[in-house]
Order: structure tokens, then C-alpha cells, then sequence
């Protein structure tokens, strides 16, 4: 177990590592001077110089990308001469187009991720498995067929149609609830759950459809396997066969595929988050794509992809623990 | 026993499955009695419909779509009109079946007493404490040593021996009156199946259980029934008490049936004659992998730090092939004995040692230094489904070597494939077949045919006849000793059934642990075996006369000591 | 010699009927016939690429292009309003004008069809062919190819593309051709599964015993790999590519919808549903009209997908995924963009 931590947190640093070279590189070898648009309008070569070299960018790329690493550790200073801009350690970065340093910016956003995807995951998960489970030990029935068919339609459905059709619906049509607007938890709880009801259900409703599938087909699989065969010569009921034996083996994957999803969702639910004005990290890296802020580009890029790796980690540590064959070693 | 009600009573039973081709009838109107603490055999080729017969009687049928008529009655139960929980009562609890494949009949996500448990208190009702007791204690009996701690081992925390065990403890926890094995050891390597049959042997006459045990093998059923019956095509062929079907046979299918089953005193294919120089020698030959054994939690990662462990799949083996001979390599899974044939044909590289073949070192040649000896040594592989390219005619895969040659233009080659199929007894014209048009027995010809195509000097045949039925088996056997002689050929014949060995072998080795322990003629090594290891392998095959088996049943007892170490060792 | 004996020599009976691949093929598409829904999807399917190869030609039997501004269409009191029920729908405008500048909106959904479905199929042949490289790569490759593939793999699978997708869009120059970059973009991040499924494949081949008797025979290694590997890929290659499809039109929609996909005035369906939603009150008709139509057209390839897979392989429900890895982390469901 302790070897298993040791080593994944091992690689994880390395895979960070090497991401955060590659994403560097791509982005600063961009064709865009960020120094251009912080310098803004009017603005002539000399300024642009001193600019460029309080950004750091007029070094060559990997002496930046060291400066980046070393700000990680140290923080970072950025000094034009006549104006100092201090980015405290861990500085993942300092946005010069909003004035604060990346890490503030990906942190503040954080709680709109983590209330949103742990909201989801639970219906997602309820909806998902008992989907799956329904359809198939219905296997065969028309519920089976109705079920199929709907999983296939939610497939097919990208989140932002789901979001913006539920909008409609209910914020304009019937007027049900006004349009949602992200409140904190600690502001007021049940305002929070109010505003996050159509967002949860938009996402889980299409993430479900995955998960419904996985059960599924994962929970026939198992139910054909040879030692359930052996549960039934030996005179245990159906109702003991699925829940004690066939569900644990079929859900192994389905707990994997939950922490990647997981993962995945808490760097960023861009096209949630943009259909209903969120202010999450996918809409952080939308609006500085557009705006060209390199560095809040590659912290939020970066951050994405530490969720994705941790993710990874968790979803190998689950296997493991959920099954006995598999050892950490 | 025509008197009193018997336990088993199955008339006019006949089972049929819808299949892509209609229907099949896998068991046509067969009937049969088995009273109380009696034996009976169910023997049978694959598709005789034995199998089916076993899991009939639990019921297993249902939901499999299966058409069943005909009446079954187990203790009383009617099988075929009992509500399900009737059938449950009956299943585990009355009558226990113990499986073919111990690995996959056991949940991999339970510990094993606490599977035992739950069929125990299932059917009795019991606290959770006392069917745990109940299971340290069946466990204990089937001989799985400390049970009350490895009671809460995982399937795959046990070698296949034990999980049989486990399983078999799995069938005893309710104390049933009858006991349904199928295929009880096919899995399993020789010694260990005779530890095991020898283990149901006593549980029988320990406890009065009733056995049907349902085998292809009749030198299993000679040891450990009283009664046989032979089935063929869902039919029954002959029956009767063992000694009876298994010595005086009437019906001709038996007769041939047994015929065809090698024998450690059977006839020789191969008379002992001289051989010539030597073809082939390896010196010290060693194949090492890394060790895969257990499934590490990232599939296809390598550990980023921590040591690796090695596999000595073959640790140093010496041993020269003469030219024209047959050389048998036995052993049983795990020995290293395909490695060994695939590192003499170079299709895997040795780690270390030579392979010197008429005075070329090929052990690190290069696939380039390779190519002038590939047609020279040639293979015939165990599985004949995968052994040919399910998208390729068989013509076509028997002209690869040909081709590959240079030579000849398309019309030769097509009549030299005609003359190799003829040559191994199919039709000339079967050039545009795909492999799943033959059978088994004809595919495994095909893949002869192909090996045979480059004219080679020596051929490795690795398990050639184990995926085939007896008298399939006994065919291609003579075909390869048919052919050995007239095309002059060497050959290195691998398997892991003695008798089928001892039949074609003038040289034996037997390999345990990647090491030859014992290399010989033929005749020393089964006559007078010197390691103990070559005499354990030599007592635990089975015999076909019932008499015989009950002596080495005897024998074995005696060597049970070792034999337990070596099967508890994993 | 009795039956017994003669049963192996009995000539040719055909155990599962057929005869090699040619046999083969006509039964996939039999079965496929035999498949309502897939037909039905099919047709769509059809229908649809049909109208976006004809898009000049339908917008011109309308009289109307996707570009040009109609002001005297729209209330300029509202904002911009489409005049006229349901969109401004009119026999001039068939689905009325969009709102706000007055462009015609069933040009503007044609011409956005052929972003869409250019966009998702020029991506999956670009996953696929960069999938079946590094697959194969990675698969008859040595173990240190096969280790370093392995590992970017894993990565590529596991990072969310969307993400990765919109950073990319921030740093190509603009005067590169959009939908060409879409393509590219979408393809480039999304051949992990494909390259995993055929490396699974390839080593489940390469050990397989009739390789090894290819081998034997003297054959070159370039000719088994043509000979014995490649043809074996087919099915699951092509099952996965059209499962892939409409992932990528979703994909190519999501990124429009950011507004980091074609630039106006080009129009795509993403792009409309953007602007959409400032008119959902007012003007639902502009709303509905490309969801139903990019829900149809991801549903019909879903569909279209879930035909072919089955009829490729009746048996099992995906042997892609039971053969190839026991662990199956998102093998079966793929990236879901959130």
C-alpha cells in the first residue's frame, strides 16, 4: 500500500511534469506576444521591451518554463525597472490582463466545480446504475427496449442542448424558477441547492446514459460467468445471486470509470458552466482562450489535468481495493 | 435395489437446443437408474451430451432455452415440474455438483469459507458462526492444510488442486446423497488428478453419497465407479458394471473406443531402432521472463521502482536430437515444455545457451540468419482452431512455406498442397476450405500438412493430440509415425499424457521446473523410472482395468506424503 | 473402419455454415438489413449528407444565402426580433430569419450541416488512421516503443479533450482555415481509444499460434503483419469509427457552442444555440430548430453505430471490450464532454 502511494505519487510528479513542458511549450510558442496584449493600446517599442521583460518573455522558452517551474516552488517577482508584481509561492502563473495571480483565480472558482460535479455524481450515479440494473435483469421485456433506447437518446444528447432546452422549459416557459445563478454554500445553503437543481440534473441526466450502459453490459457479463453458474447448482436464489455475488464484480468498472469522470468534470465543466453563466474553471479557460491570457490558459489547462491524473491514481487504488486479485505491488 | 426407490431415476430424457444450424438434440431418449451410495460413469466423446445429462438433473437447464422432455427424478424431486424454490431445496443441499474448471466456479470477490458458509446456511438455516465452523471443518476434511486460516483465502490465493478441494468441500458442507462431478480433473495436471479422484473416493465410502461422474476419460471411471454407461450422440451405447464394459465390451463402438486409449502397456509405434548423428543439441539452454504472476494494478505498466522477479520458464536445459529419431518431452503445466519446443524451432530466443543444429549456432541468430533454417525446422501446434488463420484458405496456409521458397509458379503449388493433403488423408481438391468448415481431427491434419510443406528435417509437436477426442487422437498419432518414417523425419514430441508418450517416443525427458530430471529410451524410463518424481507421474495415471487402479490407489497412499507437498507447495 | 474412426475423415461438413470472408460480408450487411433502426438511421444518415453536399443548391431553390442581413425582418424595439409568427417563417424564409440580424435560418442550418458533418468525419479519419499507426506502433513494436506509446495513451484517454481542444483554438494563428484546425484539433486529441483497442488486438494476434506458423514458414515480418494482422483489424476498427462519429459531431458542436470553433460568418449549429440563448423568450423556434437537428443527426450515427457493431458481431454485445482488456476504465463509454 505504502509502496503503491510512494510510486503513484511518483509518477504523477512526472507526468505533471512532462505535461506542464508540453503544455508550456505549445502555448508559448504561440504566435501571440503576451507582452503585446498587456501592454494594451498605444503602445510603442520601448514600453513593449520593458513590458517583455518584466513577463520574462524575452528569454529563450525553456528559461521561462524554468522560471515557471522554480515560481512553483519560490514564487515569482516580476520587475520592470519601476513597477514590481510579487506572485506568492505556489505561483502557477501571474494574469497581467486582471491583475492576480493564476492560482487565486483557478481557487475562487474551485467551489462552483466541486458543488456542481458532486451534486451530479449522485444522481448520475442513482439514475445511472439503476438503469442499468433494471434493464438488465428486465432483459428481454419491453422495459428492457424502452430503457435501451432511452440510454441511446441520452448518448446522443450533448449537455449544452440538454441545459439549454431544461432553460427553456422551465426559466422561460413555464416560469417555473427563475434563471439560475450560482450562489455559495456558505452564503445560503438552500438558495445554493435551488440554483444547482437544473445544472445537476442537465449534466447527470447525460453522464447517466454512460453509466447505464457500463452497468449493463458489465452486470451480464458477470451474470455469465461460470461461478454464478455455481450459485445456482448450489440452490441460492436469484435475488442472492445479484446482489451478493454478479453487482459487486459488475460495478468494479463502474466505480473505475466514476473517479475518471470525476476527475474529469472537477477541471472544468465548460459547456455546463457556459450554458448556465457559471462562473466555473471551464469557463475561466473558455474566457481567457478568447482573451488570450496565456498563463491563466496554462494554469487552468494544467490544473484540469492534475484533477485527471489524481483521478487516475484514485481509479487504480479503487480497482485494487474493490478486487482481491488485483495486488498494489 | 430394483425394489426400493432409487435415487436418480431418469427415463426417456431427451434435450434440444436451438442453434444457428436448427435445432440439435444433445440427448435423445436416454434412460437410467442410480440407487443410493452408488457409482455410475458417464462416459463419452465431446457432443455425446454427457455434460448435459449433469446439469439436467440439478434443473440447470432452465432459462438456457433448452426443449426438455422425458421425466428426472432426484430424491424425489421432479425436476423438470418443481417450482424453482423446490429446485433450490434439491440443489447443494441433496445433490452437489462439482465443476470442471475450479477457477472460474468459484466467485473471485469471495473468500472461500465464506462461500462454503453461504451454502450451508442457506439450506440449514444455521447461525453465520456455525456455517463458518461448517466450512473450516469440511475444508479440513478435503485436505486443504490450516483451513481455519485459509478459509478466508481468495480462488486465486490457490493452486488449481485446491480450489478443486474447495469446491469439492463446497459440495459436502450440506452432507448430500449424491455427488454429480463433470469433468471433475480435466483441468488438472496428472498427479494432482489422481489426488483428487482419489479424495471423492474416499468421501464416498466415508459418507454413502451417491456418484455420477461424468468423464471422456475411461481410465478415470475405471478406478472410481462401479457402473459405466457409454453414451454417444445423446444415445446410450452400452452399460454395465465397470470391470464388465471396461474388459469384455460387446458393442463395437466401446471396443474401438478403448482401443484407441493410450497405454502404458500398450503397443509401441515405434520399435526400438537405431538412430543416427546427431541433428540437433542445445547446451544449457535457459529462457527467463519477467514475472507476470499476479495481475499488478495498472495492466501494461511497468513498476517504476521495486525489483523484478524472474520466471526460469526453462533453466538449463542440455539434450541431443538424433537424426530420425523420437524424441518425447514430458511434463506437466508449468514445466517449461513448450517453451523448450518453441526455443528448438527459434521461434523464441533463449536468454542463454546454444542451439546448435547441424553445426550452425542458432540460439542468437537474427529472423535474417534465421530465414535459410526456418523450412528445416518446422512445428505442429496443440490448438487447431488457432493454429490456422480463420480468414485464409487452408490451401493457402499450407502454401505460405512454399511460397516463401521462391520456387514454384502458381499451378505447382497448387498440386504440391493437393499431394500434402492428400498425403495426410483429406480431399486433394480442399484448397479454397476455410478452417471452420473441418474438425477438429482435420484441422489438426491441415496444420501436419503445413508443417510438412518445406520438406523439414525436424518437426516439434506440441500437445498435437490433446485438444482431440480419443479415437481422433489415435489417428493423428499414426499419422505422424506413418509419416516420420517416410519422409525421414525427426521428431520432438511434447505432451503431457505419458501414455501417448510412451506410444511414439524412442527417447523420453521429463521436465519439471524448466529441468530435465530424467532423459532415457522410452523402455528405462517407464520400466524402471530412477527420479521420484518420473515414478509419482508414472502412479498417478490412470489405468483402464479396475483392479489395477485399486492397487495403485494403494500404491499412491503410500506416496501421498510427497505428492501433498508438491501440490500445497503453491 | 468403423464410424468411429472415419468421423475426422468425413468430408467437409460445415459446422457454422459460410464460407470465408466474402460469406462473411454479405452476412454483416444481411444482418444489418435485418436491423430496422440501423435502416432507419441509415436513411437519416443519408438524408443529411445529402442536404449538406446540396446546400447551395437548397438555399437556392429557397432564393436565400446564410450570410446576407435583413433588417426590415426584425423589430429593432425588441432587440431584434424576428416580425411574424414562429421565427418570422414565411414562404420568402421558410424557418424564418434569425433574430437579431435577419439572416435566413434554414440556409444558415444547411451550410452549418456541412461544417458538422465535414468537421466530425475528416476528425475520425483523422483519429483513426493516427489510432491504427500508433496502435500498431505500439503493438509489433518493441517494449520500450510499446511502454512509451502505452503511457501517452493512457493520457491522451484520460485528459479531457474539450479542455485541451479549446486551449489549442487560442494558439493557431487565424488565418488558418477553421474547420480544417476543428478537424485536426479533435482528431489529434482523440486516438487513444482507437490505438489501444488495435494494440490490444495486435498482441492478442501476435501470440496467437497461427502467426507463429507464418513465421515458420519463412515468411518476412512485413508480410505477417499484412497477412495475418492486419485484415483482423477490420471489424473492430470500423465498428469503432462509426461509434466515434457522432461523438464528434457533438464534439465539433460543443466547441462551436464555446465560440472557439468556425469563426462567423460562417455558420454552424453550435454557434446558433449560442446565440440562442439571449432569445429563448423571445424567439423559441430559433432555439428548437438546430437542437432537433443536431440530436437527429448525433442520435441517427448512435444508432447507425450500435447497427453495425451488433451486426459485425452478433454475439457477444461488444466483444471490443470483453476481448481486450478485463479492466475496462472507459473503454465502452466514451468521453462524455461535460
Amino acid at each position: 500500500m505504502i509502496r503503491f502511494l510512494l510510486r503513484r505519487t511518483v509518477s504523477t510528479a512526472a507526468v505533471l511534469l512532462v505535461m506542464s513542458a508540453v503544455v508550456y511549450l505549445v502555448f508559448y510558442a504561440a504566435p501571440h506576444d503576451p507582452a503585446v496584449l498587456v501592454c494594451g493600446k498605444g503602445c510603442d517599442g520601448t514600453r513593449l521591451a520593458v513590458v517583455r521583460h518584466k513577463l520574462g518573455t524575452d528569454l529563450p522558452v525553456w528559461e521561462q518554463y524554468g522560471n515557471f517551474l522554480r515560481g512553483l516552488v519560490a514564487g515569482r517577482t516580476f520587475d520592470s525597472g519601476n513597477d514590481v508584481t510579487r506572485c506568492a509561492a505556489p505561483c502557477l502563473g501571474y494574469s497581467f490582463q486582471t491583475d492576480q495571480p493564476v492560482l487565486q483565480m483557478i481557487t475562487q472558482r474551485i467551489p462552483v466545480d466541486l458543488s456542481l460535479t458532486l451534486g451530479a455524481m449522485v444522481i448520475w450515479l442513482l439514475l445511472g446504475v439503476g438503469t442499468g440494473l433494471l434493464s438488465a435483469l428486465r432483459r428481454g421485456r419491453l422495459v428492457e427496449r424502452a430503457l435501451t433506447t432511452l440510454t441511446l437518446a441520452g448518448m446522443a444528447t450533448p449537455v449544452f442542448l440538454v441545459g439549454l432546452l431544461v432553460l427553456m422549459l422551465f426559466c422561460a416557459s413555464l416560469q417555473w424558477m427563475p434563471f439560475p445563478t450560482y450562489t455559495a454554500f456558505t452564503d445560503d445553503p438552500a438558495q445554493w441547492a435551488a440554483n444547482l437543481v437544473l445544472p445537476w440534473f442537465s449534466l447527470a441526466l447525460v453522464i447517466s446514459a454512460a453509466y447505464a450502459r457500463m452497468t449493463r453490459s458489465s452486470l451480464l457479463e458477470t451474470l455469465a460467468e461460470d461461478h454464478i453458474r455455481t450459485n445456482r447448482a448450489y440452490g441460492l436464489s436469484e435475488r442472492r445471486i445479484v446482489l451478493g455475488h454478479a453487482l459487486r464484480g459488475a460495478l468494479v468498472p463502474v466505480l473505475t470509470m466514476l473517479a475518471i469522470d470525476v476527475g474529469q468534470i472537477l477541471g472544468g465543466a465548460m459547456l455546463t458552466e457556459s450554458v448556465f453563466g457559471f462562473d466555473g474553471l471551464g469557463r475561466l479557460l473558455v474566457t481567457s482562450v478568447n482573451q488570450i491570457d496565456l498563463p491563466v490558459v496554462v494554469g487552468a489547462t494544467l490544473f484540469a489535468g492534475f484533477f485527471v491524473v489524481i483521478a487516475n491514481a484514485a481509479a487504480d487504488l479503487l480497482y485494487a481495493l474493490a478486487d482481491p486479485r488485483v495486488s498494489l505491488a | 435395489m430394483t425394489d426400493r426407490q432409487k435415487l436418480v431415476e431418469v427415463t426417456d430424457l431427451r434435450v434440444r437446443f436451438a442453434s444457428e444450424s436448427g435445432p440439435v438434440t444433445a440427448v435423445d431418449g436416454l434412460s437410467f437408474g442410480l440407487g443410493a451410495g452408488e457409482s455410475l460413469g458417464l462416459v463419452g466423446e465431446s457432443g455425446s451430451g454427457k455434460s448435459t445429462v449433469a446439469f439436467t438433473l440439478l434443473g440447470l437447464h432452465r432459462g438456457s432455452g433448452a426443449e426438455v422432455t422425458g421425466t428426472v427424478r432426484v430424491d424425489g424431486t421432479d425436476v423438470l415440474a418443481a417450482a424453482e424454490n423446490e429446485l433450490r431445496a434439491l440443489r447443494g443441499a441433496r445433490a452437489a455438483m462439482v465443476f470442471q474448471d475450479p477457477l472460474s466456479a468459484l466467485d473471485p470477490y469471495w473468500a472461500i469459507g465464506e462461500q462454503i458458509a453461504e451454502v450451508h446456511r442457506v439450506h440449514t438455516g444455521s447461525s453465520r458462526a456455525a456455517s463458518r465452523r461448517r466450512a473450516v471443518e469440511v475444508l479440513d476434511r478435503v485436505g486443504i492444510p490450516d483451513a481455519a486460516r485459509r478459509a478466508g483465502a481468495h480462488p486465486h490465493e490457490f493452486s488449481g488442486g485446491m480450489r478443486q478441494r474447495a469446491l469439492i468441500a463446497m459440495a459436502l458442507a450440506c452432507s448430500p446423497k449424491l455427488l454429480i462431478a463433470d469433468e471433475p480433473t480435466t483441468a488438472l495436471d496428472v498427479t494432482v488428478q489422481a489426488q483428487i479422484l482419489d479424495l471423492l473416493h474416499d468421501l464416498r465410502t466415508e459418507h454413502g453419497m451417491a456418484l455420477l461422474l461424468v468423464t471422456h476419460d475411461l481410465g478415470v471411471v475405471a478406478g472410481n465407479t462401479d457402473r459405466v454407461l457409454v453414451m454417444r450422440d445423446g444415445r446410450a451405447v452400452e452399460r454395465g458394471p465397470v470391470a464388465e464394459i471396461l474388459g469384455t465390451p460387446r458393442e463395437l463402438y466401446t471396443r474401438e473406443l478403448l482401443a484407441a486409449v493410450p497405454r502404458l502397456d500398450g503397443p509401441r509405434e515405434r520399435p526400438a531402432g537405431a538412430t543416427g548423428d546427431i541433428l540437433l543439441s542445445v547446451t544449457d539452454l535457459r529462457r527467463h521472463y519477467p514475472a507476470p504472476a499476479r495481475r499488478s494494478a495498472a495492466p501494461g505498466r511497468r513498476a517504476l521502482l521495486g525489483g523484478r522477479e524472474e520466471l526460469r520458464a526453462v533453466d538449463g536445459v542440455s539434450l541431443d536430437i538424433r537424426r530420425g529419431e523420437t524424441l518425447g518431452v514430458v511434463g506437466e503445466s508449468g514445466s517449461g515444455k513448450t517453451t523448450l519446443g518453441r526455443l528448438l524451432v527459434r521461434l523464441t530466443q533463449p536468454t542463454s545457451g546454444r542451439i546448435r543444429f547441424e553445426g550452425t549456432d542458432l540460439a542468437q541468430a537474427s529472423e535474417r540468419r534465421l530465414q535459410p533454417f526456418r523450412r528445416d525446422l518446422q512445428m505442429v501446434f496443440q490448438d487447431p482452431v488457432a493454429s490456422l488463420n480463420p480468414r485464409r484458405t487452408i490451401g493457402d496456409s499450407i502454401a505460405d512455406p512454399l511460397r516463401a521458397r521462391g520456387g514454384p509458379s502458381g499451378p505447382q503449388v497448387r498440386r504440391e498442397v493437393g499431394e500434402l493433403l492428400e498425403r495426410v488423408g483429406l480431399r486433394p481438391d480442399w484448397y479454397h476450405r476455410y478452417p471452420h468448415e473441418l474438425s477438429g481431427g482435420q484441422r489438426q491434419r491441415v496444420g501436419i500438412a503445413r508443417a510438412l510443406a518445406p520438406r523439414p528435417k525436424l518437426i516439434v509437436c506440441d500437445e498435437p493430440v490433446s485438444a482431440l477426442d480419443v479415437s481422433t487422437q489415435a489417428q493423428v498419432v499414426r499419422l505422424l509415425s506413418d509419416l516420420q518414417g517416410e519422409f525421414g523425419l525427426t521428431l520432438v514430441f511434447i505432451a503431457h499424457d505419458l501414455a501417448v508418450v510412451r506410444q511414439v517416443s524412442d527417447r523420453v525427458a521429463v521436465m519439471r521446473h524448466g529441468k530435465i530430471v530424467e532423459l532415457g529410451t522410452a523402455d528405462d524410463v517407464y520400466a524402471a523410472p530412477e527420479h521420484p518424481y518420473t515414478r509419482r507421474l508414472l502412479a498417478a495415471v490412470p489405468v483402464l482395468d479396475p483392479a489395477e487402479a485399486d492397487r495403485r490407489r494403494a500404491a499412491r497412499a503410500e506416496l501421498r506424503l510427497p505428492e501433498k507437498e508438491s501440490a500445497l507447495a503453491s | 473402419m468403423s464410424k468411429a474412426l472415419t468421423a475426422a475423415q468425413a468430408p467437409g461438413t460445415t459446422p457454422q455454415g459460410g464460407a470465408g470472408p466474402r460469406a462473411d460480408r454479405n452476412q454483416v450487411w444481411r444482418r444489418l438489413r435485418a436491423d430496422r433502426s440501423a435502416i432507419a438511421a441509415l436513411a437519416v444518415v443519408a438524408l443529411l449528407v445529402l442536404t449538406a453536399a446540396a446546400a447551395p443548391l437548397v438555399a437556392a431553390l429557397e432564393g436565400q444565402d446564410p450570410t446576407t442581413y435583413h433588417n426590415a425582418l426584425i423589430d429593432s424595439a425588441t432587440g431584434g426580433v424576428p416580425i411574424g409568427p414562429f421565427g418570422g417563417a414565411s414562404a420568402v424564409h421558410w424557418l424564418g430569419v434569425e433574430p437579431g440580424t435577419g439572416r435566413d435560418v434554414l440556409a444558415r442550418l444547411v451550410y452549418g450541416a456541412q461544417i458538422s458533418l465535414s468537421v466530425s468525419l475528416g476528425a475520425t479519419v483523422v483519429q483513426i488512421a493516427l489510432g491504427v499507426l500508433i496502435g500498431l506502433a505500439a503493438g509489433l513494436g518493441n517494449r520500450l516503443a510499446d511502454t512509451v506509446i502505452s503511457r501517452s495513451m493512457d493520457l491522451v484517454i484520460a485528459f479531457p479533450s474539450l479542455v485541451f481542444a479549446v486551449a489549442l483554438m487560442a494558439v493557431v494563428p487565424s488565418g488558418f482555415p477553421r474547420p480544417l484546425l476543428l478537424m485536426l484539433v479533435i482528431g489529434v486529441l482523440g486516438w487513444g481509444q482507437t490505438a489501444r483497442i488495435v494494440r490490444g488486438q495486435v498482441l492478442t494476434l501476435r501470440g496467437l499460434d497461427y502467426v507463429s506458423a507464418a513465421r515458420l514458414a519463412g515468411s518476412r515480418r512485413w508480410r505477417v503483419a499484412r497477412r495475418e494482422i492486419l485484415p483482423a483489424l477490420a471489424a473492430p476498427v470500423i465498428t469503432y469509427g462509426v461509434l466515434q462519429l457522432p461523438l464528434n459531431v457533438a464534439q465539433e458542436a460543443g466547441l462551436s457552442f464555446l465560440g472557439v470553433g468556425v469563426r462567423p460568418p460562417t455558420p454552424s449549429w453550435g454557434q446558433m444555440l449560442s446565440s440562442a440563448t439571449n432569445w429563448f423568450q423571445a424567439d423559441p423556434a430559433y432555439v428548437l430548430l438546430p437542437a432537433v437537428l443536431l440530436f437527429v443527426t448525433v442520435l441517427a450515427f448512435t444508432v447507425l453505430g450500435e447497427g453495425v457493431r451488433t451486426a459485425l458481431d452478433p454475439r457477444a454485445e461488444s466483444r471490443l471490450r470483453a476481448g481486450i482488456e478485463r479492466r475496462r476504465k472507459k473503454t465502452d463509454a466514451q468521453e462524455v464532454p461535460a
